[in-house]
């Protein structure tokens, strides 16, 4: 039972706790403590430093929105915004029950008439910025890995393909999503005349910004895992004349899923950062906005607020990475003596 | 001379271009009749183009010159009428040793009834001693074990022809012992035609009709056959009390060290005789 607990952190990467768990189990105590102290223990030690320089150096740069401020601020503001959040939430549900109340009291008066439900017109909190950014994020990556990998596997499977796309890739490959911003906003701007209320213009902009940069690394490592396949798996796809289908569900994709989840790792985080610098520009709703309003803001709390944003930020690109790490090493599994 | 042979290799030649562009001939003229029924061991040195005359009969290597006949049809395509047994077992590590048989058995029976199918799996499974292990992982099985599956799979095919290729090399010496035994026991009741390549000089004896001796390339061909008179079923143990045994094996390791001092003529030594010497 231990042993499986074990077994299933060290698929989620989170090797720190197995040593906690062994203590739990009280198995020899002496090298699972030093276990921890060279994992938690360091790992503690490094952010107290890290807390304690902030803490020192912050308050030395004046700026025009007051000074840097230190951690105490920061939590300060992370405070602030969970209130913000709780308050905003009342004022929705007591709206919600006031134009309820509202639109029934009309209908009552008026049989006949239609009344419409208004909207709550408050701006969004944090945490709903924080949703917006992760919707889009995932709507990118979805959509570029719809393209990147059926696309990378016909390149893995047919070299005239590959090098046929590989210039456009190569090219492509490193533009940065601010230069591929103005257009993707004229073309949606141009081609999505009427914009429906489920689906917003800005969303669609952000979206298709991300999966412009985040489709290479997907489809390039596709591509590379395909082209490396064991030719030993063709040949048995060969002698036994599988069909096409066949040997894309049972022998490509599986031997290549490996190398499409290292691509579709890159491909998220790079998407995040993305998608974070597309919103900030084009004030595009989602994290990035807020960091852009508050910066526009200038309240002597706003710099406190934009560190916030920075660490929320990091945190959810790092739990976004871990996810797929966790995916990575689990379609990996049956990959280990694969060549034998 | 076979007259009317099943198998028929008509003179077929392989020519590489090597880094310089320079034509190499690997097989030069290689010419063979094996007849319907009959297990035939090709043995050389390494490098002596052994391998590549098999997959060439495979069809996944292509023949430049001549043509390779099985049944009066000439070979320009791999296809399951012919099974590989190749010397890493080639088994897919994330399908069960069940769904590795099937997936063949899918493709050559593609109108059976699925019990049906799953019956002629679990039947060969069994056959090579796999009975209870046909649901694990093919990359949680022993080398020994997937070798097993290799050789269910090969003949849950019901090929024409078996192609053998060095199927017992990555094995040690106990295991290998095992599955020469396991192959002729599954071979005795189904008598395909097989074609094996491998430099054991043992293993060519205990489970051969007759051994082809290839010489050395480049330009490697048919240097000597040798037929093996032994009756039908064979036990290893009562094989090699018989004084004709070690005449056979007498023959091959002289031909095979007389290629080496060839080769040494050359100055082409490398790793060659390492299957000749070991008993």
């Amino acid at each position: 039972m231990t042993e499986k607990i074990i077994g299933v952190m060290r698929i989620a990467g989170f090797n720190v706790f197995v040593p906690v768990i062994r203590l739990i189990q009280g198995e020899n105590r002496d090298e699972q403590l030093k276990l921890l102290w060279r994992t938690i223990g360091i790992q503690g030690v490094t952010l107290g430093v890290f807390l304690g320089l902030w803490a020192l150096i912050a308050p030395q740069i004046k700026t025009n929105l007051g000074q840097v401020p230190g951690p105490a601020q920061v939590w300060e503001q992370i405070q602030s915004l969970s209130l913000e959040y709780r308050m905003e939430t009342k004022n929705r549900k007591a709206f919600a029950v006031t134009e309820k109340a509202r639109v029934e009291q009309k209908r009552a008066e008026n049989p006949g008439l239609e009344v419409k439900m208004r909207r709550y017109s408050g701006r969004p909190t944090f945490l709903d910025q924080i949703f917006t950014s992760l919707v889009t994020v995932f709507t990118g990556f979805l959509l570029a890995s719809l393209v990147a990998i059926p696309l990378g596997v016909l390149c893995g499977l047919n070299r005239t393909l590959m090098s046929a796309l590989n210039p456009l890739i190569q090219v492509f490959k490193p533009v940065s999503p601010v230069a591929w911003l103005p257009i993707v906003t004229m073309v949606v701007s141009a081609v999505y005349t009427v914009p429906q209320p489920w689906l917003e213009k800005a969303f669609i902009i952000s979206a298709i910004t991300v999966s412009l940069c985040a489709i290479w690394p997907s489809l390039i490592n596709t591509a590379l895992g395909v082209a490396s396949i064991d030719k030993d798996y063709i040949n048995v796809a060969r002698v036994l004349k599988l069909k096409f289908s066949t040997k894309i569900f049972k022998i490509v994709l599986p031997a290549a899923l490996p190398y499409i989840f290292t691509g579709l790792r890159i491909s998220l985080g790079v998407g995040w950062m993305v998608l974070i610098a597309a919103e900030l520009l084009s004030q595009n709703p989602g994290l990035g906005k807020f960091v852009w309003d508050e910066f526009q803001n200038g309240s002597s709390q706003s710099l406190a607020r934009i560190m916030v944003a920075i660490f929320t930020i990091g945190l959810i690109g790092f739990i976004l990475d871990r996810i797929m790490v966790t995916l990575h090493k689990w379609v990996s599994f049956g990959h280990g003596t694969a060549g034998a | 001379m076979i007259e009317k042979p099943y198998l028929h290799f008509s003179g077929i030649s392989k020519i590489f271009t090597d880094p310089k562009g320079e034509p190499y001939p690997a097989v030069e003229g290689f010419e063979l009749r094996v007849a319907k029924g009959e297990f035939v061991s090709i043995i050389g040195h390494s490098g002596c183009g052994k391998s590549t005359v098999l997959m060439m009969t495979a069809g996944l290597s292509e023949v430049v010159i001549g043509g390779i006949f099985l049944d009066d049809k000439l070979i320009d395509e791999a296809g399951p009428d012919r099974a590989v047994v190749f010397q890493s077992p080639s088994l897919l590590p994330w399908l069960s040793a069940l769904d590795n048989v099937l997936l063949g058995v899918n493709r050559v029976y593609p109108h059976a009834a699925k019990e049906t199918r799953l019956d002629l799996c679990k039947y060969y499974l069994n056959k090579v001693g796999l009975g209870k292990d046909i649901h694990k992982k093919a990359a949680d099985l022993s080398n020994g074990m997937k070798q097993r599956v290799g050789i269910a799979r090969a003949f849950a095919l019901k090929p024409k022809l078996l192609l053998l290729d060095e199927p017992f090399g990555m094995l040690d010496s106990l295991t290998r012992a095992d599955l020469q035994e396991v192959l002729l026991e599954v071979w005795n009741t189904e008598k395909i035609t097989a074609l094996m390549v491998t430099h054991d000089v043992d293993e060519a004896i205990f489970l051969s009709d007759r051994v082809v001796m290839m010489t050395s390339g480049p330009s490697a061909c048919v240097g000597d056959i040798l037929p093996i008179s032994f009756a039908r079923p064979r036990h290893k143990a009562q094989v090699m009390e018989q004084t004709s045994y070690y005449q056979y094996r007498e023959h091959l390791i002289r031909f095979l060290e007389d290629g080496k001092d060839k080769k040494a003529a050359h100055g082409m030594v490398s790793s060659i005789g390492d299957g000749a010497s070991h008993f």
